[in-house]
């Protein structure tokens, strides 16, 4: 499988790791009155979806850049790859 | 005062050189190394500052430029500063009091170590060393890779000039995966 880096091109998979659900990136506030409910969803609740599925992984043998990969589940075609740090502040994290 | 011996990350008192075929491998101990991480909102003026130390643009993906106080691409708005040791002893100060409060200097001096091939056919070894296309390489470039496991940075000087940094503590390892490359590809 390669992984187009939007930086750095195609890289093959083995230079990457994976972590599982871009979902992790919305980290629900602890402040919050329902964060209790709310951390238990985030930490254990995800879908399961047969098709495309965002997903973080992580260049490790590369630039080390953490990356969303949407990827179809059925078909395992990569459809976009985007630096987690744009997605991330595109949903309003970091500022 | 104690009398202790300097020693390489090969642990010999004078670098470590093996010459296989048409290409030389040589340990290179007097590097002085900075780590620099551009902070959130101030990416244009490290860059800036950056370019004004190294006396060239700060450099782009994949990349390295500078002479005496040489840069290389190592991630989004990071770099590593390399200079030699004897004239850039304090390197990370150095750097810091270029930056300022842009970018978060981390001193590396003696984290890593250095391998330099030179010759002819070195792509032919490095093929067997990592994943990078290297038919994409050139004299400017500066790539992080994955060697036998070991987390390294490839550089490519001229094409028959070429530096690899891999972790001190794994200098053994990585001198043993380059050795055998050049030995099976040369």
């Amino acid at each position: 499988m390669i992984i187009n880096h939007p930086l750095l091109g195609p890289r093959d998979a083995s230079e990457f790791t994976y972590l599982g659900d871009a979902s992790l990136i919305d980290r629900p506030d602890w402040q919050a009155e329902n964060a209790s409910e709310a951390f238990y969803e985030y930490g254990y609740l995800r879908d399961n979806p047969a098709g495309e599925h965002q997903e973080l992984w992580y260049h490790e043998a590369g630039d080390r850049s953490w990356l969303v990969v949407t990827r179809n589940t059925l078909t395992h075609e990569i459809s976009k790859v985007e630096l987690a740090r744009d997605v991330a502040r595109a949903r309003g994290r970091s500022k | 005062m104690h009398d202790l011996v300097a020693i390489t990350a090969l642990g010999g008192t004078e670098p470590r050189v093996d010459t296989i075929g048409s290409v030389t491998c040589t340990e290179v101990p007097g590097v002085a190394l900075a780590s620099v991480a551009s902070r959130m909102g101030k990416e244009g003026k490290s860059a800036k500052a950056l370019a004004k130390l190294i006396d060239a643009p700060a450099p782009e993906v994949g990349r390295w430029a500078g002479a005496s106080i040489c840069a290389f691409w190592a991630g989004v708005d990071q770099w590593m500063l390399e200079a030699s040791f004897d004239t850039h002893e304090d390197l990370a100060d150095q750097a810091k009091k270029a930056l300022g409060d842009a970018a978060s200097v981390t001193e590396q001096t003696d984290g890593w170590t250095r391998f330099d091939l030179t010759g002819t056919g070195i792509p032919s070894v490095l093929e067997l060393l990592c994943q990078l296309d290297l038919r994409k390489i050139t004299d400017d470039s500066a790539a992080r890779c994955a060697i036998h496991h070991i987390g390294c940075f490839v550089l490519c000087r001229t094409s028959e000039s070429y530096s690899i940094y891999g972790p001190r503590s794994s200098a053994g390892s990585l001198h043993h995966a380059v050795m055998t490359a050049m030995r099976s590809a040369l």
